[in-house]
């Protein structure tokens, strides 16, 4: 019998896999890529019993269909997207996500639409069987880095998997949807915020800017006023992370997500702060955004509370409430403290600090 | 100039040397980099050396900025100019004008014979200040003074991978077809980027690099053995 793997019957649009990102290696010029919304991702794994930095697929647009080849396996979806089920002998039911469920040989899972955000992550418990390159598992489809070729999954890609062994009966569920907070962006002026006028920084921050149609992995282009530079929007190139605001000459502001080029010789105005990258990770053409300015260390309290809010919904996690009836398994699971402990890692153990928050932002 | 911090979010700050694309300031820029490996202080993600600039990553759910920046101060007070010694590379370039399609216009406008712009490209022994763009892609310094030249104006949607390029004081090899605006002069046949290799990217910052001219049967019999898989970059080597 062949080894366990979820089939890709039909591909979608454009679904790669990605974990917290490839660190380590922009010095090779190398970029981070990684998940656009690290936060659904990390609770997409939560709710399989995964460490939390385990690579997932994230589904862009439209998902694929799946068709499990396994013996049994644990799924589940964080993100605002359609999903169903097809089992031989029965009729197709829809499923929900943010809880997980357990597929078994021949299901084909079927991963729809995704509105209301650019992304939502599919996890599997035990993660994928697949060969990291330079420490990740995460895909840059510019250049051909990463699993499977680096490339999206097609048709008739096989996602090998770690686990073979889910038995029904103890699917989990986020209570409810994770709330992201709203408002402006949050941003720290700089690292050139000294190249731009004093009038296009306060523009920067009281205007409303809207996401371009050239919206892809790499940044958002955003509609709105724009910036004039005190002299050329050129600089020697200098380094970028997730969040840069880079200001070319023509004055249009451009927000650098996960797969943007390791350095770039346009002033960069100001960078987002790490609490508010999976939101701006989540936005898609259309979507509109302002900036508020805050200070590195009002970043570092904000990052530090929000890393306690994603610890309170994995804590959240609870055994699945069928509608109507008595689930015995649940009642079970619910009268057991450690096997809540073991519903959030899979192992027993208090999750530490770095399965909390992988290897980096 | 004094050493200036600047601020790239809550996840990452600047340690800038100089405003300019000089040698003495990236020498600064790269022995602090290699301080900061070495040191490994707890928090940091990696710090990623550019011309004038050394970027510092840090992940704000372990350490905080003002952690790092402390370590960072404590290794500049120790971190001279020394300059790191990379490695010395010999890279093959073919001139043939049907792999270096801007060779005969960059001449012409520059003034230049292409037979003296070609002697010129390949009398020099280039620095490679930075990588960026692409994983691979070397911004080698410093161009002779009499082939200066900006980017192209229109810039091309597709250059094949292993063009030897320049615009302005610089010079590279794009490890990649990708877009570019850099003038295409040349070809070279060593893949610059095989995600086969334990260390797919062949330059590092802080390497050297003289390039030598091969004819254009030489330039096959290299591609053709890169191709194959059965060409060892370490014979290019330079004993330095």
């Amino acid at each position: 019998m062949s080894a366990p793997c979820l089939t890709v019957v039909r591909p979608g649009l454009f679904a790669t896999i990605q974990d917290l990102g490839r660190f380590g290696h922009q010095e090779l010029g190398m970029p981070v890529a990684g998940a656009l919304d690290p936060i659904a991702l990390r609770l997409a794994n939560a709710l399989v019993g995964n460490p939390l930095g385990t690579a997932g697929v994230e589904i862009a647009l439209l998902g694929p269909a799946l068709k499990v080849e396994a013996d049994g396996v644990r799924v589940a979806v964080v993100g605002p997207m359609a999903l169903s089920l097809e089992r031989e002998g029965q009729s197709p039911q829809p499923l929900e996500p943010h809880r997980s469920h357990t597929l078994v040989r021949g299901d084909v899972l079927k991963l729809g639409a995704v509105t209301g955000a650019a992304v939502a992550y599919l996890a599997v418990a035990g993660g994928f069987a697949l060969e990291p390159f330079l420490g990740s598992l995460s895909t840059y489809v510019r250049a051909g880095i990463g699993p499977l070729g680096g490339k999206p999954l097609g048709d008739g890609t096989r996602l090998p998997l770690n686990r073979n062994d889910a038995t029904p009966g103890a699917d989990v569920e986020l209570p409810e949807p994770p709330d992201y907070g709203g408002g402006p962006v949050r941003v720290v002026l700089g690292p050139q915020e000294d190249r731009f006028t004093a009038e296009a920084v306060e523009t920067f921050l009281s205007a409303t800017y809207s996401v371009g149609k050239d919206a892809d992995r790499m940044g958002l282009r955003l509609d709105g006023p724009t910036l004039a530079h005190t002299g050329s929007a050129d600089i020697p190139s200098d380094g970028l992370v997730t969040g840069s605001i880079q200001v070319p000459g023509n004055g249009q502001p451009i927000l650098l997500l996960n797969d943007h080029q390791t350095a770039g010789g346009y002033a960069k105005i100001a960078t987002v702060i790490s609490a508010d990258l999976p939101r701006v990770g989540r936005l898609s053409p259309g979507g509109s955004l302002s900036f508020r300015a805050v200070t590195v260390e009002e970043a570092e309290a904000i990052r530090r509370r929000q890393e306690q809010t994603i610890a309170s919904w994995v804590r959240a996690i609870r055994p699945v409430r069928p509608a109507g009836g008595v689930d015995l398994e649940a009642l079970y699971a619910e009268n057991l403290v450690s096997g809540v402990v073991d519903i959030v890692n899979g192992n027993g153990d208090i999750l530490n600090q770095e399965q909390m928050c992988g290897r980096a932002p | 100039m004094d050493v200036r911090f600047t601020t790239a979010g809550d996840t990452a700050f600047n340690v800038e040397f100089g405003e300019g694309i000089d040698r003495p300031t990236n020498a600064r820029v790269m022995a602090l980099h290699a301080r900061l490996k070495a040191a490994a202080p707890p928090g940091l993600v990696e710090t990623v050396p550019t011309f004038r600039s050394l970027q510092v990553v840090y992940d704000p759910a372990v350490t905080s900025r003002r952690e790092v920046q402390a370590a960072v101060e404590a290794e500049l007070a120790h971190a001279g100019e020394a300059p790191v010694e990379g490695t010395l590379w010999r890279l093959p370039v073919c001139y043939d004008p049907d792999l270096g399609p801007d060779l005969l216009e960059l001449s012409s406008s520059l003034g230049l014979s292409a037979d003296r712009l070609i002697d010129l490209h390949g009398s020099t022994e280039y620095f490679v200040y930075m990588l960026g763009f692409m994983p691979g892609f070397a911004y080698m310094g410093d161009l002779p003074a009499e082939m200066e030249r900006p980017r192209r104006s229109e810039p091309r949607v597709r250059v094949p991978a292993g063009s030897v390029a320049t615009a302005g004081r610089l010079t590279t090899v794009y490890p990649w077809e990708s877009p570019g605006g850099w003038h295409l002069i040349g070809r070279c046949p060593v893949p610059l980027y095989d995600g086969a290799r334990p260390s797919p990217v062949l330059l590092a910052a802080g390497d050297r690099v003289r390039f030598e001219a091969v004819d254009r049967s030489r330039f096959d019999t290299l591609s053709a053995a890169a191709t194959a898989g059965h060409f060892d970059p370490d014979t290019l080597r330079a004993a330095s």
